[in-house]
């Protein structure tokens, strides 16, 4: 369906363009991080190891968060074509629960949420369970939080044509920021939620802890990308992208549109659950002002649309690329561009992603790395297997 | 032959059913009554909140008469449709005044050499009206030009998609990313902070049956009446509108029978450029221009539309009254803060798309 | 083969539909003798794909039974009238453009295990003993197509006739007991179908597959079809034998009408 126009010229095989078009957008793409920090030089004197490495810290553990909700966005939109148009509620939902389940009770005049249950869950006090076991749990009860939500959205709306579903997910973003602000006793309103604890950060010197803040949201990315990828390559991602293509014809082909519809949706949220979780242990506070349409929504579809529907991989390399281009453009001041420019710098970014979105749609639908030819990862294999042994190729 | 036996239903099936036989409950009046219950009750408890959620609503209605216009002849729902609000409102700033955000953020400068307060008498008050008829001649010139922007958006991207057959969520993704295009072009030329039309003062008039109301309120009133009663007899009374309705309730027929479905794209969108822009420089009139505000709007937008039925352009008349009332005097409510005053539009609109999917309006499915 | 003889496996009683005014299918009738090639034919707009659509769950009937087997299926979605061995084919050919042609077959098959997410995720033995088995059987109904040097074309690509040829084979991947073809011979070239011809004859014979055929091509339908249901302003005009309906005054005026019309 909607990538009409262009499968056929990417079916028929790479023209030469495409490799150039890939070489120079690799380039760019190795380069971002390098980029990015020769223009900041200026903030860390030539020699000081810690500031370079605080600055590639927090790059990718942004990076990685990132990849996690634009993930879970993917699952939703690349393969299953169903629109999310309020990210934000989930990963808002993901970073609050995490935060008010490991936080210990409220101290102060000043902060006032409901959980505070950090102290309670040691469960199990051995193996320096008090440093893993509360934060695997809330973790868990991101995901499980943000599935359920996804599961109210989804029952009065998902029957009904796709556009119902996207605009019912603007009113529950706009319903969790609501929320988030007017209820005071509830998550501390707009004055936001800090010092949430940092799995694992009892083990480590506090100076080093953002090494350990790469590795623990690395693992994450990792179990996170090999389950979904194990999920889609398979007979049910095979029923996900029948729906993407051509709903009717999936439910003539026996499958319950509206069930895996469903299931994709609360999948995806729950990734973005866990994205919300891991953004709340990498930057330890959490402010209603944060979560932006721009800069918890729209942003990942930027992302995924550049780096790729309906491919993990594309949008890692999405949560990447476009994390690094802004960071670059956050780095602009070492230039001298005019403070028309200058004062406008966020603002012009934002113009960007518009772009880019509409521009990825209009002259390359597939983004940066296309799905795969084949959906199930056995298929795959099997005709591998084929291919290396002599038998006659069934190419044409 | 065989006796047809009846099947168990399940779960599922059982949910639906329910959710049917509310949708016909509320089908036989309930709805209706609920929101004629409310009104009549509101009238006696909450007459201020009531009369600001009136003129709301009629700012609303505009703004969904041309969303579902655009949701009736192009099959897409147009999440840019807050934003462009917003953006006309600003337009209309600048050819007031001509003013935009200066070198340094925070400062001025301006852009246009001459704008419409250089007229003689343009900015003086009219009656008791906070604005000149500067503010008239605005609006009227910023229908005109975003009737041609939005056109022009058309040619250059929902063109382009529709010769490809693109599905609708390809054009709801492009509109949401020229949604924050819009709004990313009003940051850059005005910056954040909200401004107003008139620094003036805002007179108030006070009505028999002791109610009190801004005299721009009335003029929003006076002015949303006026453009509804054109629409109305552009929709109803002329080929082009009904060539709009015909492609609305059947694209395939219109087709056939000869309809130039490209004019009347064309035309769709200039028609709902002009709503856009008088309902967005009204409703910056009744509160004030912001860019944050454009966004938040899709929600009791899409609620008119959708509780009037998609694609329905009275429907969308009623649904706006019914959201903008509902809005205004569900936050007086003690247990309901101002500040989830679009949440209240949202419960309206899952409240409908449970019980009646298709709209007061619509044909029971 | 006299089909009279056999019990109706499909049977639709008084079946109506209107869209707004416009009354699609009026107070239809008609019955499917079971192992039987039953063409349905009718000028434009007779309402032939709206019963089809009905049949098949996709359009709920404003009144009326429908019966399969002896169980009402009126009014239960499309994948469970699937379920029950009903399945169909559409008009415009609905491939999985962004799908390989194998997979667009290999999605088909009911009871898959991998189509739930634990199994995919906790017992891939389980799901790779089924895909080995569906994608032997997709390669067998390839096979029997002609399509077999496509198998990892997109579905997109193939040619109109291909694609008619397609949607055939996902209805031979369910074991079906009932296919409803809608024009299985629109836009494909004559050689090739009758090679379509031959397989649903084969098909019948082997499998004991009804067929119910929307056809406007006369030619195929009376090498095709034992037996023919017009329909005309949505409901069933005449039943017989292609030589008897041919013969029929009134098929041909309803066509003659309709054409004039």
């Amino acid at each position: 369906m909607i990538l009409a126009g262009k499968r056929p010229a990417w079916a028929r095989g790479l023209k030469p363009s495409d490799f150039i078009a890939t070489a120079v957008l690799l380039t760019i793409t190795l380069a971002i991080p390098f980029i990015a920090y020769e223009q900041s030089r200026g903030a860390f004197p030539d020699g000081n190891i810690a500031g370079t490495m605080s600055f590639y810290t927090a790059f990718l553990v942004t990076v990685g968060v990132f990849a996690l909700l634009t993930m879970g966005l993917n699952i939703q939109w690349g393969y299953t074509g169903v629109i999310n148009f309020g990210v934000l509620a989930f990963f808002m939902l993901g970073a609050y629960t995490t935060a008010i389940i490991t936080k210990g009770d409220p101290q102060g005049d000043f902060t006032t949420y409901i959980g505070g249950w950090g102290n309670d869950l040691n469960l199990i006090p051995a193996l320096a369970t008090d440093q893993w076991l509360p934060f695997v749990i809330a973790t868990a009860a991101a995901a499980l939080a943000a599935g359920l939500l996804a599961l109210l959205v989804a029952f009065p709306t998902l029957h009904l044509r796709e556009d119902y579903l996207a605009i019912a997910t603007i009113g529950i973003a706009e319903v969790m920021r609501r929320v988030v602000i007017e209820e005071r006793w509830m998550v501390n309103g707009s004055r936001g939620l800090t010092g949430v604890p940092q799995p694992l950060g009892g083990l480590v010197d506090q100076s080093d802890y953002k090494y350990l803040n790469v590795v623990i949201v690395g693992i994450v990315v990792i179990i996170v990308f090999f389950a979904l990828e194990r999920a889609v390559r398979s007979p049910w991602g095979r029923v996900l992208r029948g729906l993407s293509d051509d709903e009717e014809a999936t439910a003539a082909s026996g499958k319950n549109v509206f069930a895996f519809k469903t299931q994709s949706f609360v999948v995806g949220a729950a990734i973005m659950g866990i994205g919300g979780s891991m953004y709340a242990y990498a930057f330890s506070a959490l402010s209603p002002d944060a979560f932006t349409h721009l800069f918890a929504t729209f942003i990942f579809w930027a992302m995924l649309m550049v780096g790729g529907s309906g491919n993990n991989k594309g949008a890692i390399a999405g949560a990447y690329v476009i994390w690094g281009l802004w960071t670059i453009s956050l780095q602009m001041q070492g230039y001298e561009l005019g403070d028309v420019i200058e004062s406008r710098m966020p603002f012009i970014r934002g113009l960007l992603l518009g772009v880019a979105i509409v521009g990825v749609l209009l002259i390359r639908p597939l983004g940066l790395l296309p799905q795969e030819r084949r959906v199930s990862a056995w298929v795959e294999r099997r005709v591998k297997k084929e291919r290396s042994t002599p038998a006659p190729p069934a190419e044409t | 032959m065989a006796t047809p036996q009846t099947i168990s239903p399940n779960l599922g099936d059982r949910l639906r059913g329910f959710q049917r036989s509310a949708g016909n409950i509320a089908a036989g009046g309930g709805l209706w009554a609920a929101i004629i219950g409310f009104t009549v009750w509101a009238a006696f408890a909450e007459r201020d909140a009531l009369t600001v959620g009136i003129v709301l609503g009629a700012i609303l209605a505009l703004g969904a008469v041309g969303l579902t216009l655009i949701f009736g002849v192009l099959k897409f729902a147009h999440f840019a449709h807050g934003d462009s609000m917003m953006l006309s409102a600003f337009i209309a700033w600048l050819l007031l005044n001509g003013i935009i955000v200066g070198e340094r953020a925070g400062s001025e400068t301006t852009l246009l050499p001459v704008t419409i307060n250089d007229l003689p008498g343009a900015d003086s008050a009219i009656w008791e009206f906070s604005f000149g008829y500067g503010l008239i001649v605005a609006m009227l010139l910023t229908a005109v030009l975003t009737a041609g922007m939005m056109v022009g958006i058309d040619r250059v991207v929902y063109r382009r998609l529709r010769r490809r057959k693109s599905g609708i969520v390809i054009f709801a993704i492009a509109s949401l990313g020229l949604a924050f295009v819009m709004r990313s072009v009003i940051l850059i030329f005005w910056g954040p902070t909200p401004r107003l039309y008139t620094p003036g003062i805002r007179n108030r008039i006070d009505l028999p049956f002791d109610v009190s109301v801004l005299a721009d309120q009335l003029f929003i009133l006076a002015a949303a009446f006026v453009v509804t009663g054109i629409v109305y007899v552009m929709l109803f009374r002329t080929k082009l509108g009904k060539a709009m309705r015909a492609m609305a309730d059947n694209p395939d027929l219109a087709l056939i029978s000869g309809i130039d479905t490209d004019r009347i794209i064309t035309w769709t969108w200039a028609v709902a450029g002009c709503l856009i822009a008088v309902a967005g420089v009204l409703l910056a009139l009744q509160a004030h221009l912001d860019s944050e505000l454009g966004f938040a709007l899709l929600l009791p937008l899409f609620a008119a539309a959708i509780v009037g039925g998609l694609g329905n352009p009275q429907g969308a008349l009623v649904g706006g009254f019914v959201v903008g009332i509902t809005q205004e005097v569900a936050v007086t409510f003690d247990f309901l803060s101002p500040g989830y005053k679009f949440s209240v539009a949202f419960a309206i609109l899952i409240l409908i798309l449970l019980v009646r999917p298709r709209g007061l309006f619509g044909e029971r499915s | 083969m006299n089909s009279d003889q056999r019990p109706p496996i499909l049977t639709v009683e008084d079946v109506s539909k209107a869209f707004g005014g416009l009354k699609a299918v009026n107070h239809a009738n008609l019955e499917v003798a079971e192992g039987s090639i039953t063409g349905l034919i009718g000028p434009n707009g007779a309402g032939k794909t709206t019963l089809f659509n009905i049949i098949s769950g996709f359009i709920k009937p404003d009144s009326g039974h429908i019966a399969f087997q002896g169980e009402r299926i009126d009014g239960i979605p499309p994948h469970r009238v699937f379920h029950r061995g009903l399945v169909r084919t559409f008009q415009i050919p609905r491939e999985f453009g962004g799908m390989t042609v194998l997979e667009n077959l290999m999605l088909v098959p009911k009871d898959q295990e991998g189509e739930h997410l634990w199994a995919a995720w906790f017992l891939p033995w389980r799901v790779s003993r089924q895909e080995d088995e569906n994608f032997t059987k997709a390669e067998e109904v390839l096979r029997f197509l002609n399509l077999h040097q496509l198998r990892d074309e997109y579905a997109l690509n193939l040619s109109g006739g291909q694609k008619k040829l397609l949607e055939l084979g996902r209805t031979l991947m369910c074991n079906p007991k009932m296919i409803l073809l809608d024009e299985p011979a629109a836009g494909v070239n004559r050689t090739l179908m009758r090679g379509i011809v031959n397989d649903i004859k084969r098909l019948r014979q082997d499998l004991g597959i009804t067929f119910f055929v929307i056809e406007h091509d006369m030619d195929i339908v009376a090498l095709l079809c034992d037996r023919l249901i017009v329909m005309s302003e949505g409901s069933k005009l005449a039943e017989g034998t292609p030589e008897e309906v041919r013969a029929d005054e009134r098929v041909l005026e309803a066509y003659l009408g309709g054409q004039v019309r």
